[in-house]
């Protein structure tokens, strides 16, 4: 259920919006690096505050966005009190502010861009590309379904987990994660065999 | 030249100690317009199903369909051949569910508002009108299984094959989904464990243990079928 939310568009009239989807993605991409080059903690702590204000700005549901988000802030937690652990404060601090602002970023783009509209945009970037045998449209639909992927991952991490807990395992790691990375790596081989099917990549 | 032939096919796949057999030498003609394919868990029927698209590669023997050879005309082939799978949340690849049709026809409708437009028009044939803006992680078994239907019709194929399309379902949905099934103008080549929806179509094989067991008209196939399970 909470996992619906995130890489889903959701309709709006904000100048974030309303802005080409090529200029987002190619924001994205300036923004991503920026926060991965840019060392130290005080730049990431402002790095999640840009980001989540873009969210904000973007009209997103909070609630519903965050609800959506708490696999992956867990996931970050505990990298956080990893790094603390292992290179302390300011690293951690670093660490899992760039992933949450790289999250948040990434959240600002397909709330506000039907996932259509980039690939297309994909599609039209590397168009130049196509003399050196790069097919254009694959790779578009290959980025769409990278992220099509994180709510589908989230679901299925869902499942694994109340799964576990149906059996009286649910501090097992070896319970959880097990039939987690089968379901993905399952899921991943049927969702192949179907685009396959519909003959997508055939053209 | 329509319909679909296989001459002497097998398919076995690699072991620790060399390889298993999973479909035994079969030779078989499919012209029925429904054809149901039945057996228990694990007896070769997807094995089989996937052989007619490409999915699977015949390991001796040859797949033809239509007058083309699976083998060496695999993206022809899959133009004509359909393939609806159990599971809709594996099927449904974009985020909504005009966009999920909409990428069916990127080969038909180049301009993207006209594309639309027909995705739209496919959805209110398959009775989901209003459904365009909807999540397809949001849907229930039933519209998701619809909507994966009709993302692989409107691609136009003449041969539809349905691996146990209906397993996931209820009772209602798996009767309105099977109801479809049955009255589409294509061929149709449905593996199922749902025993009326066999005795509706036109020919049923039983698989077992990777052959087919018994072939013929479903009173005589599932009535055999019912007895030996
Ligand atoms: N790629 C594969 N590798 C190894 N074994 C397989 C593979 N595909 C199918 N099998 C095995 O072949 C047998 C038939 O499988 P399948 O055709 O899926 O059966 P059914 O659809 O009737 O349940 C099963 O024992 C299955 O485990
Ligand atoms: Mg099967």
């Amino acid at each position: 259920m909470s996992a619906q939310l995130l890489g889903l568009h959701q309709p709006g009239t904000t100048w974030l919006h309303r802005l080409p989807a090529g200029a987002k993605l190619l924001g994205l991409m300036a923004a991503s690096l920026v926060v991965v080059l840019v060392h130290g903690p005080a730049s990431a702590v402002v790095f999640v505050l840009v980001a989540a204000g873009l969210v904000v700005w973007s009209g997103a549901r909070l609630g519903f966005t965050l609800r959506a988000m708490r696999w992956l802030l867990l996931t970050a937690a505990i990298l956080g009190a990893w790094t603390v652990w292992q290179n302390g404060w300011p690293r951690a601090v670093e660490v899992v502010g760039d992933l949450v602002a790289l999250i948040l970023l990434a959240t600002t783009l397909t709330v506000t861009t039907p996932v259509d509209e980039v690939m297309d945009a994909v599609a039209r970037g590397l168009r130049p590309l196509r003399r050196v045998g790069v097919d254009p449209e694959a790779v578009a639909l290959a980025f769409s379904l990278m992220l099509r992927a994180i709510p589908t991952t989230i679901g299925l991490a869902e499942e694994s987990r109340d799964a576990a807990v149906a059996r009286g395992l649910e501090r097992s790691p070896r319970a959880r994660l097990i039939p987690f990375v089968v379901r993905v790596v399952a899921r991943a081989h049927d969702t192949g065999d179907a685009l396959h099917a519909r003959g997508i990549g055939d053209d | 030249m329509s319909g679909i032939r296989l001459e002497q096919v097998t398919v076995s796949v690699p072991t620790q100690d060399g390889e298993r057999r999973i479909l035994h030498e079969t030779s078989l003609e499919l012209t029925e317009r429904r054809v149901a394919l039945v057996g228990p868990n694990g007896s070769g029927k997807s094995t089989l199903a996937r052989l007619l698209n490409g999915l699977v590669p015949a390991t001796t023997g040859r797949v033809v369909v239509d007058g083309l050879d699976v083998a060496h005309e695999g993206r022809e082939v899959r133009r004509r051949v359909g393939f609806v799978f159990t599971d809709p949340a594996a099927q449904l690849v974009m985020p909504t569910a005009r966009e999920d049709v909409a990428l069916s026809l990127r080969r038909t409708h180049r301009d993207k508002t006209e594309r639309l437009v027909a995705a739209d028009r496919v959805l209110a044939d398959f009775g989901l009108a209003g459904f365009g803006d909807r999540s397809v992680h949001g849907l229930s078994g039933g519209e998701g299984q619809l909507l994966a239907l009709a993302g692989v019709l409107a691609t136009g194929p003449s041969i539809l094959v349905a691996d146990e399309p209906t397993t996931l379902l209820d009772l209602g949905n798996s009767r309105r989904i099977g109801d479809l099934l049955l009255g589409l103008e294509q061929q149709l080549v449905v593996v199922t464990h749902d025993l009326d929806l066999a005795e509706r179509c036109d020919r049923v094989l039983l698989v077992r243990d990777g052959r087919v067991e018994r072939d013929g008209s479903p009173a005589d196939v599932v009535g055999h079928y019912r007895a030996t399970a």
